[in-house]
């Protein structure tokens, strides 16, 4: 692409474009009457495809030879896919991973068994399958398959989305602890904890909603792939990633030497629909094989600071509380619906992540300022016969999508900012040191630390 | 009120009759998040399909950009040139093989148009030469196919090689694609191939 192209490029996508039917036909300059151009696409589509036809039997230029030799022309050499079957192995590992690792925390209280575990998780997911078919990207899969009603989608991957929560449900997010390849690889570089603070940890901790609620309005409206595209890991395996993922990979590795699961906090979107399954879990680690002696000894094992330490029972008076819980829900419908406001005014600024949408701003440029941008896109749009009014219409319908989408994204947001600041209002009773259940991952560092039953349990 | 107090204090809550407001609430949430799973399963189960999508090139919007051999996740592209020899018209004179307005119709480096000598070309008889693909030195950029498409009969075609891809969730390359050509078939389909 030449200079000048890129330029015009940035220019055009700059200007924001509204496709919007409605306001199309408020402009003065080409108004547009789509109920009555829809017969007339129609026959112009047909004779395209007409034409089309009729060139790919005029393409044979050269007449096939007639060779004196015997030579038999070869056949295409072609290599079948992957069978389907493997794909039911790939479940299978999962699903015997995931009854293993839930032995190995639950029943064995076992570090090392989780360790290797969490090797055999990155040995296949990882170093065999590169990575590709993962629990956290299949959140796209989902919810494009929920929206988009021509998308089919494997079964293998409704089993790798479904697995994981019904298991985190049952037994807390033994996933997390090393099933997840990405999880794992954090799990086994981690060697020193270095503690942060407070006021850092819980702005972060917000992250994972946002790049939920993002990821699923992208995937949902067809636009992009962000969670697959932005896998700080994946490059490992495959040998191969652009420079800024590389170096974004790497950071994450090292900070994950000191930090605990910097990835697993601070970014997993299916991270969040994990922790919900986990606060409910039916069953859950605990610290201590039996009963908790208050020694303190576990108090700063946890790298990912999921310990939940017993609190002070509080002295404030009840009336105080209630005003604060009366408050925080009040609260809340402002919250959610300024922040769905917030989505829908930058709904036109995200829509143009989607190709389609960019390409109708670029033709519609175009357009007005009677000259060609001549980029690749522009060039491929012209050569295929598409009329420049239907792809505006396409553009304008994923432009509305995206206006519903970013309101209820910007909603999903905000109702979780408003829940966040309403726990703090709902009186706390914590009495034993216990696994925090939404955001311990069953790692199983602190077992070793606790003093109870030491004799039996199995120490790493 | 002291006596459910004391429930409450017993640790672990087992034997305990009496459920608490907390503990209700409780249920009811693992119940509808129960539910909501399998609600969800069984809906998508019901769009689903045994037989896998697997990503190919619609050889009919190919607009053979180039950007097959720089944007595909793996270092070398899984798309390569493919070619359909019944289609070929085993030309002397190449429009995949040689550059345009190439001197002398040989096999020297300086005439072909493949970058990575992916091409070969072997003579069969008076008038006809066989064009084969290496694929293992094709990087799928497609400079070929414009020849063969342009000048030819458009028998060689840039696809994605089945069992190179790694299937990503979302292609790379689709993503970028002027053309959209880049599409998901079932995994029967095989190749989209031009015959």
């Amino acid at each position: 692409m030449s200079l000048a192209t890129k330029a015009m490029r940035t220019e055009v996508n700059h200007q924001k474009t509204d496709f919007e039917p409605n306001i199309s036909t408020s402009s003065p300059g080409k108004p547009f009457v789509w109920t009555t151009f829809t017969g007339l696409l129609r026959v112009v589509l047909l004779l395209i495809v007409l034409l089309s036809y009729q060139s790919s039997f005029a393409e044979a230029r050269f007449p096939k030879p007639e060779f004196e030799s015997g030579h038999v022309p070869p056949e295409t050499q072609t290599v079948a896919p992957r069978a389907a079957k493997w794909e039911y192995v790939d479940v299978a590992v999962l699903f015997v991973l995931l009854c293993v690792m839930s032995w190995f925390v639950l029943g064995k209280r076992s570090r090392k068994g989780i360790v290797w575990t969490a090797v055999a998780s990155v040995l296949y997911f990882g170093v065999y399958r590169l990575g590709c078919v993962c629990s956290v990207g299949s959140i796209q899969n989902i919810s494009m398959s929920l929206s988009q009603a021509d998308y089919i989608i494997p079964l293998s991957v409704i089993a790798f989305f479904v697995l994981p929560l019904l298991f985190t449900l049952f037994f807390g997010r033994t996933f997390c602890a090393g099933v997840c390849f990405m999880g794992a690889i954090q799990e086994l570089v981690h060697i020193k904890t270095v503690k942060l603070p407070l006021w850092l940890t819980k702005p972060l901790s917000f992250l994972p909603y946002i790049y939920l609620g993002l990821a699923v309005l992208l995937a949902a409206t067809g636009a992009d792939f962000i969670i697959c595209r932005y896998d700080p890991f994946i490059g490992f395996f495959r040998m191969s990633a652009d420079f800024g993922m590389v170096i974004f990979g790497v950071i994450i590795v090292v900070l994950s030497m000191f930090i605990g699961r910097p990835y697993c906090r601070f970014l997993c979107p299916y991270g969040v629909l994990l922790g919900w399954m986990s606060t409910l879990s039916f069953r859950h680690t605990t610290i201590s094989p039996s009963s908790c002696v208050q020694c303190k000894l576990c108090e700063d094992s946890c790298p990912v600071n999921a310990i939940a330490k017993p609190l002070p029972v509080k002295t404030e008076k009840p009336n105080q509380g209630r005003r604060r819980l009366i408050f925080m829900l009040l609260l809340l419908p402002v919250l959610v619906i300024s922040a769905a406001w917030l989505g829908r005014s930058i709904s036109g600024t995200l829509s143009g992540i989607h190709p389609t949408v960019s390409l109708a701003q670029e033709i519609k440029w175009e357009n007005d300022q009677g000259r060609k941008t001549n980029s690749e896109e522009s060039q491929a749009f012209h050569s295929s016969g598409i009329p420049a009014e239907q792809l505006f219409q396409d553009a304008g319908e994923i432009q509305r999508q995206f206006r519903l989408g970013s309101s209820l994204t910007g909603a999903f947001l905000g109702l979780v900012l408003a829940l966040a600041l309403l726990k703090t209002a709902v009186l706390k009773k914590q009495k034993n040191y216990e696994p925090d259940k939404a955001n311990c991952v069953s790692c199983g560092r602190c077992y070793r630390y606790c003093p109870v039953g030491k004799a039996n349990s199995v120490s790493l | 009120m002291s006596d459910q107090h004391s429930n409450k204090l017993k640790s672990g809550n087992t034997g305990n009759k009496k459920i608490g407001r907390r503990e209700f609430f409780k249920t009811g949430l693992r119940a509808a998040a129960l539910i909501s799973l399998g609600s969800a399963t069984g809906y998508l189960l019901s769009k689903s399909t045994l037989d896998d999508p697997v990503w190919q090139i619609d050889p009919e919007k190919c607009v053979q950009c180039g950007r097959c051999a720089t944007h595909c996740v793996l270092p070398v592209s899984a798309v390569k040139c493919m070619h359909v020899y019944k289609m070929c018209g085993y030309c002397d004179l190449c429009g995949g093989y040689f550059r345009p307005q190439v001197k002398k119709l040989d096999t020297g480096a300086e005439n072909q148009l493949c970058p990575t000598k992916a091409l070969k070309r072997t003579f069969v008889e008076p008038p006809y030469y066989r064009y084969d693909i290496d694929e293992e030195l094709c990087n799928g950029c497609g400079k070929c196919v414009e020849g063969c498409g342009s000048f030819g009969n458009g028998s060689l075609q840039l696809q994605i090689n089945h069992n190179i891809c790694t299937n990503c969730n979302k292609c790379a390359i689709a993503r970028v694609c002027p053309a959209g050509a880049i599409i998901r078939i079932p995994a029967s389909k095989g190749y989209l191939l031009k015959k």
